[in-house]
């Protein structure tokens, strides 16, 4: 009975040690420089609250720990759009002035693997913006980062909630350095194919609600008109 | 004991391996999808939107009952002539299977605008630039400017219309709006 005992005590110490290493893991670091800070192309930058309550509309399945707003609006509880969330914001510029509409969709994906500190979401903005076009913004989100440093230590606050100042890319692909991929349907930004990188600036968190405050920021890069071939001498 | 207190150990840590590695984190359901196969290799498959059920969302200025009710759709003249809508969308045995964006809009600066974002989240995404003018029958043309994951192979046209309903029930939809994708894979580089 006693090495029975120790067995199972050794299993729990085992999987308790295995997890304190995935979540200490220094080798799974939250990339905090976009990719996009060296380029010497035009930068689009929309801001917008990632707060539920500072949305448009915000839904999900409405048993998920964010309340949608506003509270009488459809949620989404049908089996294949249960792990999808959708909101739709007013995108600001770097001066706060409102440029445009953004409509995005996050489903949960089901290449997340813990292992590797890869919890994905799938996301697309559909991005509105009045007198330049239109964009669509295809990406991998990665939160490994953002449930590491900011939710699961207000779990572990005995305030259920967490406080601080946490800024990080949750832009993890399909680019191959970290970007998502921007494609433009009308106006200036018809034909265009370029990058973009999403970050989040985290400043409090409460288990009770969720994002209490926290931005998101889409930078954009806007590519160079390629320069008109000249004959040669 | 000491020794299977260690062996627990490292049993312990393959378990949690092997579960993590073996037990998918998240597994979307995915409804079986109503596709038909044409001789050309292309498919088309048919979606639709109740409506008003389906409807999540009409962002649009001047609205006397904004949907949903509470909604506060921004004061500015920058958005006097759009409209965002979002709704949920439903296959040809109308079950939902995913979520959509519809932005229609005009601007003196730009051209007149409507576009989808179909997302269904066990499959991908696709990006509809339509053509502003409908076509003869009352339905509107549009491409697949882009799409993910299972879409991201394809190309090919999309055609919206408002079908009114007819059957005349008291709890029937005031009508759908239906969208017909016909893709075909894309030609891959010969070299």
């Amino acid at each position: 009975m006693k090495y029975l005992i120790a067995l199972i005590v050794g299993m729990a110490t085992g999987a308790a040690a295995f997890a304190m290493l995935l979540y200490y893991n220094p080798l799974v670091a939250q990339n905090k420089l976009s990719p996009l800070s060296v380029t010497d192309n035009e930068l689009i930058s929309l801001n917008y609250s990632a707060v539920a309550a500072d949305s448009l509309v915000y839904t999900n399945d409405g048993n998920s720990q964010i309340t949608p707003h506003p509270a009488k609006v459809l949620q989404l509880w049908e089996r294949p759009i249960r792990k999808t969330n959708a909101m739709a914001t007013v995108l600001k510029d770097s001066r706060n002035q409102t440029v445009g509409i953004g409509i995005k969709f996050s489903s949960d994906s089901e290449s997340s693997n813990i292992l590797n500190g890869e919890v994905i979401v799938d996301s697309v903005w559909h991005i509105y913006l009045p007198g330049r076009g239109s964009l669509f913004v295809e990406q991998q989100e990665n939160f490994w980062g953002y449930l590491r440093e900011i939710v699961i230590p207000a779990y572990w606050s005995s305030g259920d909630s967490w406080r601080g100042i946490w800024n990080g890319n949750t832009t993890s692909g399909p680019g191959a350095i970290g970007t998502a991929t921007v494609i433009g349907g009308s106006g200036a930004f018809r034909g265009v194919r370029t990058e973009a990188v999403e970050a989040l600036a985290a400043k409090a968190y409460s288990v009770d609600r969720g994002p209490v405050a926290i931005s998101g920021e889409i930078t954009i890069e806007v590519p160079r008109p390629e320069p008109e071939a000249t004959p040669g001498p | 004991m000491f020794k299977t207190f260690i062996a627990g150990i490292l049993l312990g840590i393959v378990a949690a391996v092997a579960g993590l590695h073996f037990i998918p984190l998240v597994d979307q359901f995915r409804e079986q999808s109503m596709i038909v196969v044409h001789p050309n290799q292309g498919n088309t498959e048919s979606f639709h939107v109740n409506v008003p059920m389906d409807r999540i969302m009409i962002g649009a200025p001047t609205q006397n009952n904004p949907l949903p009710p509470g909604l506060g759709w921004p004061v500015d003249e920058k958005f006097a002539d759009t409209r965002a809508e979002l709704f949920k969308i439903r296959n040809g045995k109308d079950t939902v299977v995913g979520v959509a964006s519809r932005i229609a809009a005009s601007h003196e600066d730009s051209v007149d605008i409507i576009e989808w974002v179909l997302h269904l989240p066990a499959r991908g995404s696709a990006y509809v630039t339509m053509h502003p003018e409908p076509a003869e029958g009352g339905y509107r043309v549009g491409e697949m400017t882009w799409g993910t994951r299972e879409f991201a192979a394809l190309e090919g046209l999309v055609t919206e219309q408002w079908v009114a309903d007819v059957s005349g029930s008291e709890d029937a939809p005031a009508g759908r709006i239906e969208i017909t994708t016909a893709f075909v894979r894309q030609l891959a580089d010969e070299e």
